[in-house]
């Protein structure tokens, strides 16, 4: 069992089953308070809605105090305080640290350096491994299998952090991928690569009608504007990869429809009231993956 | 015509041939040996077959461990090593990569941490193509030769 949650590749196959059986318990039984005599701390560089209430929500439920700030603005870090001294520090107070840093690979050497478990809750575009779990649990509860599955990935595909880590999360599970996105946005090769060593198929295509209607997860990922350089071609983006209503009826009974949040217009609202809306339970299922994942990391591996 | 040496023999030492000749002040901040205080001698855009242009260094009465002078593979790999005794040359060694290098290289990524803070930078080395590339511990991401930028101490 790895002390630290940075990557998701930090944690094995079984690793990741015995997070989402653990979160299925907290599910059928979320007041869990089996750390009442613990201090989770939450220390938040940049702002977060989602992660960070669903972290401390979690941590509230299982009976731990937490401690933190939610703005680096109020702290000593403004004084110029090194990362490596505000963990050093924290780590002295807390049992169990969750961290958010815009910088890429923060969380890697904070765990090198905290002498308590630390939980990457975003290191800038590099990982965010709950968010994956969550993503995973959300599959397994409505598909009721990870196995086999037809995941279709669509916008931003190359630089979108959470897409790479289902990805290789879902590489344990034989699934078959679609990745829907524009010529700019492309799936990166070294993750086509990485699937074509473990022989996974995939197909990839620009149109996003195309692959609706035998996938069984499409996972949504919003076009952001800065990531283009002309403005034009950002309109016409944006508006190609949105989904509607009307583009659903062809669709498997069981197809669900994924999506990290926060959404701009790559969902529109219509489809908000179909049986294949499932974002707003899917980040409802953040804080049942982050009691398990707490729970594990703090040593506890039975309820 | 006859041949001659265009960098004089050492008695005793290191000779480090066939290293790229853009790469040499490279190999000389790695090797630190702007530091030292033994006599070094080298000669740079020699003709070279293999390379077009090489540099060649000579440092007397030094030997390297197998970890320090592998830490140049990285940029010079096709570099020969030869120890000198008595002015013979009594072993030649081959380079091999190292699995993870550390301190040596910069990071690519402008928003890592370790270009932001005082970290000691760590890779793992990946050496499925011809060309080495750097896998950062930190953020995840590869750097290739092409924008290796090797951290200076000196």
């Amino acid at each position: 069992m790895p002390k630290h949650l940075i990557s998701i590749h930090d944690f094995s196959k079984e690793e990741i089953l015995k997070a989402l059986s653990l979160a299925e318990e907290f599910e059928k039984n979320p007041s869990r308070p089996i750390f009442r005599d613990k201090v989770i701390a939450s220390i938040f560089f940049e702002p977060s809605t989602r992660t960070r209430l669903s972290f401390e929500t979690a941590a509230n439920r299982l009976g731990a105090r937490v401690i933190g700030f939610s703005d680096a603005g109020n702290t000593s870090v403004t004084k110029g305080e090194t990362l490596k001294d505000t963990i050093k520090m924290v780590s002295n107070y807390a049992d169990l640290i969750v961290m958010r840093h815009p910088l890429e690979g923060s969380a890697r050497y904070a765990s090198e350096i905290a002498s308590v478990p630390v939980i990457n809750a975003g290191d800038g575009a590099n990982q965010h491994p709950t968010q994956t779990l969550l993503d995973l649990y959300s599959i397994l509860k409505t598909q009721g299998k990870l196995t086999n599955l037809k995941i279709n990935m669509v916008g931003d595909l190359k630089y979108g952090r959470t897409v790479h880590s289902l990805l290789q999360a879902m590489s344990h599970f034989s699934p078959e991928f679609l990745f829907t996105a524009p010529e700019e946005l492309k799936m990166p090769n070294e993750y086509k690569e990485y699937l074509n060593k473990l022989n996974i198929p995939f197909r990839e295509t620009t149109n996003l009608e195309e692959g609706i209607s035998d996938s069984d997860i499409i996972y949504m990922t919003r076009v952001q504007q800065e990531r283009f350089t002309d403005a034009i071609e950002y309109e016409r983006v944006k508006n190609v990869y949105s989904l509607r209503q009307d583009m659903l009826e062809n669709a498997k009974p069981n197809m669900k429809i994924l999506h990290p949040l926060p959404r701009v217009n790559e969902i529109s609202q219509d489809v908000d009231n179909s049986k294949h809306a499932y974002y707003f339970d899917q980040a409802g299922n953040g804080v049942y993956t982050r009691m398990a994942i707490i729970t594990m990391l703090l040593g506890v591996n039975e309820l | 015509m006859e041949k001659q040496l265009k960098v004089s023999a050492i008695k005793n030492g290191t000779v480090l041939d066939h290293i790229p000749a853009d790469q040499l002040f490279k190999v000389i901040d790695i090797l630190g040996l702007s530091r030292s205080g033994n006599q070094i001698t080298f000669g740079t855009n020699l003709e070279s077959k293999l390379l077009g242009k090489k540099a060649i260094i000579k440092i007397s009465d030094k030997f390297f461990k197998d970890d320090d002078i592998n830490r140049i593979a990285l940029i010079a790999p096709q570099a020969k090593i030869n120890i000198i005794h008595d002015f013979e040359v009594v072993e030649k060694r081959v380079l091999s990569i190292p699995a993870s290098i550390e301190g040596i290289a910069k990071c690519m990524n402008p928003a890592c941490v370790t270009n932001h803070q005082n970290i000691l930078t760590r890779f793992t080395t990946i050496t499925d193509s011809p060309d080495v590339k750097l896998l950062c511990r930190y953020c995840e991401k590869i750097t290739d030769l092409k924008n290796l930028k090797i951290i200076s101490k000196f």
